[in-house]
């Protein structure tokens, strides 16, 4: 498996550390329920995912990738956006 | 299909012609009171504990490929009762004596053999960490015995003695542990059901659950539409697609675990040892071969393989630890799908919906638990209420903060 970082271009897995899906926090007084399923509950699905490495090895970048989970296939890939950094990911 | 010593021999005469398929292949019926969706080692125990201890009949198992075709036959055939914390150690040490007596009860070899499963340890801290496990196993009627140095080299002679950074300072030893012929396991199960009138009905993909007014009503499938009193989910690596038929997000991602086995040698590993420095455990399959593995591929993955990085890491832990291991040439590798939890526990409960119960959540651990998950299932779905070793296993576990965390790791699925 290949990842393709904006900056670097397609590069070794072997470079990258997975952070796991890209989820939309709730807000800090969304109350317990909301955290509780931001936190725990997953769609978790077989086809397209978004999801966060990071390109630890390489250029340090988090990239936000869209990648296929039956397949392994990548679709997309992006640089993160400095709002992401607030509780973006999971 | 039943055998003897006098069959055997009949056959053997008479050309083989005679030995007929171990369970019937039958066309589902328009209703069943008990639809098992998921016919691996979990849902074929269920539906076989289901007949044979709650006395319940109408049941069907339906499977979307073949018997013995996903994780039941993917596994590393590790058997165990030694967990730490008191929501899982009864559990396991429930179903590890339900395999002590699985031949006798399926009247089926299943060549379970208690050949002992021995975790190293390398630092102090481990020791420790061993002594507190190892006595949670003792009280909750398990067994365990903690070794020294020279303890492991009697055992394991052959091991990597001299490794500067990681000596092997000793290891709990759990006696009663070891491996099951995991093919044989779905075989006995899947006959024995069978035989007390079950209907494994497989190439039968469930694509929709039909649910009113909270209900469940039955389920739709690739051969139909099948009527149900209560719906069995027990598909684990796939719980996160079936159960969203029912609307439902779980604490599950899944993920990849890959396993691998050498080519056949002479006797050489007489139990199961883990690394205690590194992810990986091994034993010798009585073909011969040495039966691997290590980490999952720590990526939210739906494919049946992994990837070369792994394959390395656990190839050099191996090496690391039995040095000899680079002798041996690599036979086959492969990868199964894991209902990665966000503890590291499984599930057996009911859910919101009246009628639909649910197994999963297995992680890496779920062969070892197929005899008691199969008869807390049956027990739940029978008597709508948990097994007493199973309590622990619910859905709202995270809500309520009542997680079962082995490791300690959080809601990080791709480190238990």
């Amino acid at each position: 498996m290949r990842i393709t970082c904006p900056l670097c271009g397609e590069r070794d897995r072997r470079e990258f550390t997975y952070r796991g899906a890209a989820l939309d926090a709730p807000a800090a007084d969304d109350g317990a329920e909301a955290w509780h399923s931001h936190v725990h509950l997953r769609q978790n699905p077989a086809g397209p995912l978004e999801e966060w490495w990071h390109h630890q090895q390489g250029c340090g970048s988090w990239i936000r990738v869209r990648r296929d989970t039956v397949s392994h296939v990548m679709l997309a890939s992006a640089l993160a956006k400095p709002e992401d950094a607030d509780g973006g990911s999971a | 299909m039943r055998y003897s010593a006098l069959g055997l021999i009949k056959e053997a005469l008479t050309g083989h012609k005679g030995w007929r398929p171990q369970w019937r292949d039958v066309a589902p019926q328009s209703h069943y009171d008990y639809v098992i969706i998921g016919g691996g080692g979990h849902g074929l125990a269920t539906a076989y504990y289901l007949a044979k201890v709650f006395g319940a009949a109408r049941i069907a198992v339906l499977e979307k490929g073949w018997i013995g075709g996903g994780n039941v036959g993917r596994n590393t055939t590790i058997i165990r009762s030694n967990y730490l914390l008191d929501g899982n150690e009864p559990f396991y040490e429930f179903s590890l004596k339900l395999w002590e007596n699985l031949e006798q009860d399926l009247n089926y070899n299943a060549m379970v053999s208690q050949r002992g499963i021995l975790n190293l340890v390398h630092t102090d801290a481990q020791r420790d960490a061993a002594r507190r496990r190892g006595n949670a196993m003792i009280l909750n009627g398990s067994d365990a015995e903690l070794l020294d140095t020279d303890g492991v080299r009697a055992m394991y002679p052959f091991l990597n003695f001299y490794d500067a950074r990681f000596p092997i300072k000793g290891g709990l030893l759990h006696r009663r542990g070891g491996t099951v012929r995991h093919d044989a396991v779905a075989w006995g199960y899947a006959r024995g059901a069978d035989m007390r009138g079950v209907d494994i009905i497989q190439n039968c993909e469930v694509t929709g659950l039909r649910i009113e007014g909270g209900k469940v009503q039955g389920v739709e499938t690739s051969r139909g539409y099948i009527g149900a009193g209560k719906v069995g989910v027990s598909v684990a690596g796939n719980s996160s697609r079936v159960m969203a038929l029912a609307g439902m997000r779980l604490p599950i991602e899944s993920h990849v675990l890959q396993a691998f086995v050498s080519e056949g040698l002479k006797p050489f590993i007489p139990g199961v040892i883990t690394y205690g420095a590194g992810h990986f455990y091994c034993s010798q399959s009585d073909k011969g071969g040495l039966v691997f593995g290590g980490d999952i591929d720590m990526y939210n993955s739906y494919a049946q393989r992994g990837n070369l990085p792994v394959v390395e890491d656990v190839v050099e832990s191996g090496m690391s630890l039995i040095p000899a291991l680079g002798r041996a040439r690599l036979l086959r590798s492969w990868g199964g799908i894991m209902d990665m939890s966000m503890d590291g526990s499984p599930f057996i409960d009911r859910t919101d919906i009246e009628g639909l119960y649910f197994n999963g959540g297995w992680c890496y651990g779920g062969f070892k638990a197929t005899p008691a998950a199969g008869y807390c299932f049956a027990h739940l779905l029978k008597t709508d209420r948990p097994h007493e070793t199973a309590t622990a296993y619910r859905l709202d576990r995270f809500m309520s903060g009542h997680m079962i965390d082995e490791k300690g790791q959080g809601a990080q699925p791709n480190l238990h």
